[in-house]
């Protein structure tokens, strides 16, 4: 074996290729079966997708760097899903590109808190979480009431998640910026129009408690109050695994 | 730099910048409704200045032709000034976000200041700036060396060490202006993805053209985790990268993979990162750099070859740790666990064989502040493995995962392992390279030894204290069954540890700042009369050699 090796050792080429292969075999084994196993992600027919508001809002919660300290993923042990509610299923973030499991608590989790806190609690946390919790870490997020919404692209946000796998349809990224301010404003002529694309689940209000303006707080509230709610399989005792 | 490139490599030069000003004002252009547009502006401006110093010096004196009978050794010396400025940084940003976990108020109502965004110019900082720089400019040094063969062209050196710092500053910029994947290690948009892979594939390329016309038998052991380094880090960076842009006028683009898979293929890229970013590339670093220190031969040149190719092998395995009690699949879960375990065995031969190594200049470790650094830094590194397996056993994750506990640990790799071995390096190093006698101070050297390692034991006990109270605090049950402490309770008692731990940041920080001083005055100080050209010249006897 060491024979071997001093030969190696004298090859430049074949110690590149010798690095390449051992180093691809355990990335290989474990990834490539999670495509082509059907049991990894667990089928449900009515699992949503998310608006192009809520879509804005996730980028948002992306951009400010949320996940660095909040979880989205209910582990299969009592405490997290006494404290946080059923634990999570691959299901649940099918449609997540990329996905915000997380890898650190020093908030609580996020995997379930949609309809947890009201709109007005939402949005008056994250102006100041200080101004509701005095114990927070949290920063206070002023600017996401202050800046206006960047609607004219979602579109374009919409037919890139469709080439990655969303099930989005023509209409839906055709109509994509009107549904957005139609969804932060019940009383508009587009709001049942956008309830007929996504579901009557949708919520369909004023998040931030102004309807004259689109803000960035708009987005980011109507994402957190989906979490957890694009699908009720983890709440589904017996899950049928795909067959 | 450029009065050391002929007229023709100088028409070459002007070319590569005239072509990232092209590109730069493309992005501006394309991207003016968008983010991109800034980074095209940044891009462009880069360009510009390169080009304008290249035609200051185009019609500089041709250089002397026999410095291709010397090492090459100007691009390792920016590449140390350029560790330096990154370890400062990256540091710097370090104390601040951990200051804002103590009082987050001090985000003065700036987006560009708030701690998610701040927290990923720590890590990138320290990891890609101070700790990729640290790499490069070593590797350039230890290849040469050890195959006693000149690097193999003048430009792209350069090309590596500055293109690599461009992808650095777009990095940290970005995540400011609040552009990221999310992917954590891998936050970089698209653009700044491709420019890091064309820069990685001419990093590649130097050093397999050097090792091809080596002038010794044998390929060092330092190079072969070197060479690890680069390539694996290629294979993951892009494959965890893989993503669709909105459109080529936007920054924004959306991940390929999703939900279960994504998170697998993040994972296996976040901890093969640490694998063969922050673990091989500073092996190489170590097993070049200690022995020369010690003047001592490698202990075990078997020990050598089984820790390498151990950690190769079973490194890549591992990531799944990191998804314990998920969606993630049992069986990935089971395997993951199996691997960190036995992984041990590979690291800690690693770590053995360097303090075995060690055996018979002892006396050196504990008069050489310099050596001491690095025989230090492999005993973090032979504890942080360990404690690493010990994480990844699944019981004891699912009390220590999401906690402050594996922030200890990363930093106690980090610190304890990886800051120490690139400081001890470049100690060593910095004399060598500029020509002088010795460094400016020893002293310094040691205060900043002693900095270095209360600062370090101070964050990683501050964390471990926390992180292991917060696994307990929420799974203590009351006996009505219920849990006993809210989030919140938790929390508040997390506040001592987080001003603990940043007290440990700034004494790590104020080494840093000790250790650019020192090594800023080494520079500055006079060249050695009788200058000893052995570390630069071509040698004609062999240099360190394997140990058989």
């Amino acid at each position: 074996m060491f024979g071997l090796h001093y030969n190696l050792e004298r090859n430049a080429i074949g110690l590149v290729l010798a690095i390449v292969v051992v180093a691809g075999i355990g990335g290989f084994i474990e990834i490539a079966p999670l495509f082509t196993i059907d049991e990894t992600v667990e089928q449900d027919a009515d699992m949503r997708v998310y608006t192009p508001l809520e879509v804005a809002g996730r980028n948002i919660y992306i951009r400010e760097g949320c996940y660095a300290c909040h979880s989205q993923m209910i582990r299969t042990l009592r405490d997290d899903v006494d404290r946080y509610g059923p634990y999570s299923l691959a299901v649940e973030s099918q449609y997540d590109h990329p996905m915000l499991w997380g890898s650190k608590r020093t908030g609580p989790d996020l995997a379930r808190v949609g309809d947890k806190y009201s709109d007005a609690w939402n949005t008056a946390h994250l102006n100041n979480p200080r101004d509701l919790v005095p114990e927070s870490k949290m920063p206070a997020y002023r600017w996401l009431l202050r800046n206006e919404l960047k609607t004219e692209d979602l579109g374009l946000h919409l037919a890139a998640l469709r080439k990655v796998g969303v099930p989005y349809t023509d209409e839906m990224i055709a109509n994509a910026s009107i549904d957005a301010y139609a969804q932060a404003n019940p009383d508009t002529n587009d709001a049942p129009a956008l309830a007929e694309r996504y579901g009557d689940a949708t919520h369909i209000r004023m998040f931030d408690g102004d309807g004259a303006r689109l803000t960035e707080m708009d987005a980011l509230v109507a994402y957190l109050q989906v979490l957890g709610k694009m699908t009720d399989a983890a709440y589904q005792p017996d899950l049928p695994e795909a067959q | 730099m450029i009065a050391d490139l002929t007229r023709a490599e100088r028409t070459w030069a002007m070319i590569i910048v005239g072509g990232l000003t092209v590109i730069g004002l493309a992005m501006a252009v394309g991207g003016r409704n968008d983010l991109l547009g800034v980074h095209g502006w940044m891009v462009m401006i880069v360009g510009l200045a390169g080009f304008a110093m290249m035609i200051r010096q185009f019609d500089a004196p041709e250089p002397d032709p026999e410095r291709l009978q010397h090492y090459y050794d100007a691009p390792t010396r920016a590449g140390i000034i350029l560790t330096l400025i990154w370890a400062v940084i990256g540091m710097f940003v370090g104390l601040w976000v951990a200051t804002l976990l103590a009082f987050p108020d001090l985000t003065f109502d700036a987006a560009w200041a708030s701690f998610g965004r701040l927290r990923p110019v720590h890590t990138s900082g320290v990891i890609f700036g101070f700790g990729g720089n640290a790499l490069i400019a070593t590797s350039y040094h230890v290849l040469q060396r050890t195959t006693r063969a000149r690097l193999p062209d003048q430009i792209s050196p350069w090309f590596v060490l500055l293109g690599y710092n461009l992808f650095c500053v777009i990095a940290a910029s970005g995540y400011m202006m609040g552009l990221t994947q999310s992917k954590e290690y891998a936050e970089p948009e698209w653009y700044a993805d491709i420019w890091l892979t064309i820069v990685w594939v001419v990093y590649f390329s130097i050093y397999i053209r050097t090792l091809m016309r080596r002038k010794e038998p044998h390929i060092y052991v330092a190079n072969w985790y070197y060479m690890a380094f680069i390539l694996v880090v290629a294979m993951l960076h892009i494959i965890n990268n893989l993503a669709v842009p909105i459109s080529l006028g936007s920054a924004k683009s959306y991940s390929l993979f999703s939900g279960v898979q994504d998170a697998m293929t993040q994972w296996w890229y976040g901890h093969n990162a640490v694998a063969f970013f922050l673990t091989s590339g500073f092996l190489g670093m170590m097993y070049y750099y200690l022995p020369k220190r010690a003047g001592r031969p490698i202990f075990s040149y078997r020990l050598s070859i089984i820790s390498f190719w151990g950690i190769t092998f079973m490194y890549m395995w591992a990531g799944s740790h990191h998804l314990h009690y998920t969606a993630l699949p049992q069986w990935v879960q089971t395997l993951g666990m199996a691997f960190s375990v036995v992984l041990l065995v590979p690291s800690w031969a690693s770590a053995g064989n360097a303090l075995m190594t060690l055996n018979g200049a002892w006396h050196k470790v504990r008069d050489d502040a310099v050596l001491r650094f690095m025989a230090l830094a492999v005993i973090f590194y032979g504890l942080t493995t360990l404690e690493g397996s010990f994480m990844a056993i699944q019981a004891v994750n699912s009390l220590s995962h999401y906690t402050d506990w594996t922030i200890g640990h990363v930093h106690a790799g980090a610190l304890g392992w990886v800051a120490m071995i690139v400081f001890g390096s470049l100690y060593a190093l910095v004399p060598t390279m500029w020509k002088r006698p010795k460094l400016y101070s020893a002293k310094l050297v040691e205060v900043h030894f002693w900095l270095a390692l209360s600062g370090t034991l101070i964050y990683v006990f501050a964390m471990w204290n926390s992180g292991v109270t917060q696994g307990l605090m929420w799974r203590t049950y009351s006996e009505s069954g219920a849990l006993t402490y809210s989030f919140i309770d938790s929390l508040v008692a997390m506040h001592p540890y987080y001003i603990a731990r940043a007290i440990g940041g700034l004494l790590f920080l104020l080494g840093a700042i000790v250790a650019s001083y020192n090594i800023g005055m080494t520079i500055r100080s006079p060249i050695a009369e009788t200058s000893d050209d052995a570390g630069q010249d071509l040698p004609a006897q062999p240099a360190l050699q394997a140990g058989e």
